[in-house]
């Protein structure tokens, strides 16, 4: 380990002295915007995703083969920022990433690694009409689009439903909508032994793990309101409170595990629920029999006014694109009805368009079970685009996980705590 | 004329290279290597703690102002920070010590004509090379809540259990680093074995020494060059501890009582963006590294006179 950290200093490192003879202009930058060419491309690991990403640029390349796009998987890395900032520095980054983490923008665009969109003569207009108004939420404290929202996996609870027949819940309509419902169908789990814990989210200490715990329901008690909103946290309000007391109690009745779970819980029936998105139903086919309703809230919002956490991936332009005319001509083709309808198809995530239920009436015919993730799918609530974004998930994280996981502090006081740190990072300190 | 012209010739070219030229060629990559991979990014990492510094874009315009003591001082004030290198030594005050007293009596014992001789050394040499998200897998198989040691344990098994109970993570990191580096450092005192002359058990024996006490008073100082290398390659391996608190204690839980001052870098540096802050933690290890090997060399390594 000693020697990788060693090895990506050194990377880093160089490349930091490169980037101390680099030369900027934007006569460079307005060059490229117009430039055609070849260009590569990164998708994610997620093999569905790769199915669909071949089938697109095969369907692209056919139609213009003067401008070839080539295509592979995000370079394996601890995680898929580290290697896209990496990337960034060295200056080898590709023209687009499909699956840019929008926590991870702010800090890519801080490093002059990304290309607002904006800069084309119809970007501003394209990532809106596609997105409708959930694009706000993707905007930079710039004003400008440095990512284009591309698809969401809103999540939603998933329980088992054979463990809930054993537990005597009525599997058709398991009374899960408030705390007090939830709860009482956590101890009736775990009491009668049906499944050792009621829900299993992961308790470790990553920034990213509140977007699968917290964070849900936090966007569905405020009615969508963001962790940090005009510059201020806004998560030790009374709602948030409320949010971190429930996950609270279900730590310290332990109907939750605060133990490291190797593997998948809820596929193991360890635990009767989960949080996660549509992306996860291939992977439960054939194991689990599931079903899936909104995340709670206290006094039992209707699932037609319940928020969530989108858990969206987007796709970035990358400043090292020479060709960037063909990049942003690449990306629309991508992310047309007809390519996003096939994504929709191979991998069941919610292109992050107007309507999507709309747009693809036969599909949710013929996939019912889809259907509720794509009326969800038009009420997410995205990570804040905000400098330091990393920083304050983490700093969000460190507090939630002492006070509400491990329950050495009381909540109330570690959230308002935190509150200070996150208003001064937010403020780019 | 001619005599002492060839020889000022053979004089200079002698002053350049040394009396073994080869010698030096063929330690020169050597040099590079150290100078490339080791030299150059420990420069380069206190430059950048003395500066606000993050990594760009080549061609990106952005300045990295001198800060002082800026980052030094983030650093030290930041309590995670601090928690990390009071974990660290933590950490060193189990792992090494018992690393050189397992090593040794496990390496002694390996080193005598048992049956299974070859089968026990491959065992205790396995877990080092075994990849590390492989081997925790077990670890967590046993150290659960629900795992294997808290059954045989019964009513004493500890609550919160070991990996996310404060008191005893930070020991249960010790107890598997330990226990995974074992066979390297039995290793290397089996080697060391090799080298104590039979001659001075057998005096020792006609002196009417024991096993126990030969083992004190030939097999330990025999040793000692060994227990040197052994006590400073556990340190420093042990301070640049990423790993195991990384997968085994979910991040260095609970509440950072596992963090080490390597993984924050981490977060800080790599995860959140700011280098410059990582950079100030690594010269601070490095430091205090070099200062307890120095103390180390001082308490262990000195020579008998």
């Amino acid at each position: 380990m000693k020697h990788k950290l060693v090895a990506a200093l050194v990377a880093f490192g160089l490349a930091g002295t490169t980037a101390a003879c680099g030369s900027g202009g934007g006569g460079d930058a307005e060059a490229a915007a117009q430039a055609k060419g070849e260009i590569t491309v990164w998708m994610s690991n997620n093999a569905e995703e790769v199915a669909w990403g071949k089938q697109m640029v095969a369907a692209w390349n056919s139609a213009h083969p003067d401008q070839k796009v080539t295509a592979q998987e995000i370079p394996a890395g601890k995680s898929s920022e580290e290697v896209i900032g990496a990337a960034i520095t060295a200056g080898n980054a590709p023209c687009l990433i499909f699956n840019t983490a929008p926590a991870s923008v702010s800090q890519f665009q801080k490093q002059g690694g990304l290309v607002a969109l904006d800069s084309f003569a119809d970007g501003k207009a394209y990532v809106e009409e596609r997105s409708g108004k959930t694009a706000e939420q993707y905007k930079s404290t710039d004003g400008k689009y440095y990512q284009l929202p591309w698809k969401a996996n809103p999540v939603m609870i998933f329980y088992n439903k054979s463990v809930f027949a054993k537990a005597g819940i009525d599997p058709a309509k398991p009374l899960l909508a408030t705390y007090d419902e939830f709860l009482a169908a956590s101890r009736k789990i775990v009491a009668s032994k049906a499944a050792k814990y009621a829900i299993y989210p992961a308790p470790s200490n990553e920034f990213y793990q509140s977007w699968f715990d917290f964070y849900p329901l936090f966007a569905a008690e405020t009615g969508g309101k963001q962790l940090v909103a005009d510059g201020k946290a806004q998560f030790a309000s009374e709602e948030g409170k409320k949010v971190a007391g429930f996950w609270r109690t279900l730590y310290a009745e332990k109907l939750a595990s605060q133990e490291k779970y190797t593997g998948d819980s809820f596929v193991d029936g360890t635990a009767a629920m989960a949080i996660v998105g549509p992306w996860a139903i291939a992977t439960y086919k054939g194991k689990v029999e599931w079903g899936a309703v909104p995340v709670p809230t206290s006094a039992g919002k209707p699932a037609g006014d319940t928020f969530t956490f989108s858990d969206a991936k987007n796709v970035a332009m990358y400043s090292a694109c020479k060709n960037r005319g063909t990049a942003w001509d690449v990306l629309k083709f991508a992310t047309s009805k007809e390519q996003d309808g096939k994504l929709l198809q191979g991998t069941g995530q919610m292109p992050l368009r107007n309507d999507v239920a709309g747009a693809y009436p036969e599909y949710f015919t013929k996939n019912p079970d889809y259907q509720q993730f794509a009326d969800q799918a038009a009420r997410t609530v995205e990570v804040p685009n905000v400098p330091n974004s990393i920083t304050i998930w983490q700093t969000f994280r460190d507090a939630y996980s002492k006070s509400v996981i491990f329950g050495t502090q009381d909540p109330g006081a570690a959230l308002d705590g935190a509150v200070q740190k996150v208003d001064q990072l937010a403020a780019g300190s | 004329m001619s005599a002492r012209g060839r020889s000022g010739r053979g004089g200079v070219l002698s002053s350049v290279l040394g009396k073994q030229p080869i010698g030096t060629a063929f330690v020169t990559p050597y040099v590079v290597f150290l100078a490339v991979i080791f030299a150059y990014p420990l420069g380069f990492a206190v430059y950048m703690s003395f500066h606000d510094y993050f990594f760009t874009a080549p061609g990106a315009i952005v300045e990295r102002p001198w800060v002082g003591f800026a980052n030094y001082a983030a650093v030290l004030s930041d309590p995670a920070v601090r928690r990390s290198f009071v974990n660290v030594g933590i950490f060193l005050l189990i792992n090494v010590p018992l690393t050189v007293v397992l090593s040794l009596v496990l390496a002694y014992a390996l080193n005598a004509a048992i049956r299974w001789r070859t089968f026990f050394r491959v065992s205790y040499y396995v877990p080092y090379v075994a990849a590390s998200v492989a081997v925790v897998g077990v670890w967590l198989f046993l150290f659960n809540s629900d795992g294997l040691v808290n059954r045989l344990l019964g009513p004493l098994a500890p609550d919160p259990s070991w990996l996310v109970n404060s008191a005893l993570a930070m020991p249960t990191v010790a107890f598997y680093v330990t226990w995974k580096q074992l066979g390297f450092f039995i290793l290397l005192y089996l080697a060391a074995l090799q080298n104590v002359s039979k001659d001075l058990y057998e005096a020792a024996s006609m002196d009417g020494a024991g096993r126990l006490k030969s083992f004190w008073n030939v097999t330990v100082p025999g040793v000692r060059p060994a227990t040197t290398l052994v006590v400073l390659l556990a340190t420093v391996t042990g301070a640049n501890l990423f790993t195991e608190p990384y997968l085994l204690t979910g991040g260095g839980g609970p509440d950072g009582a596992s963090a080490s001052p390597v993984l924050i870098m981490y977060q800080k540096g790599i995860e959140q963006g700011n280098p410059d802050i990582g950079s100030a933690i690594g010269v601070l290890l490095v430091i205090g590294v070099l200062l307890l090997a120095l103390a180390e060399r001082r308490f262990v390594g000195r020579e008998d006179r």
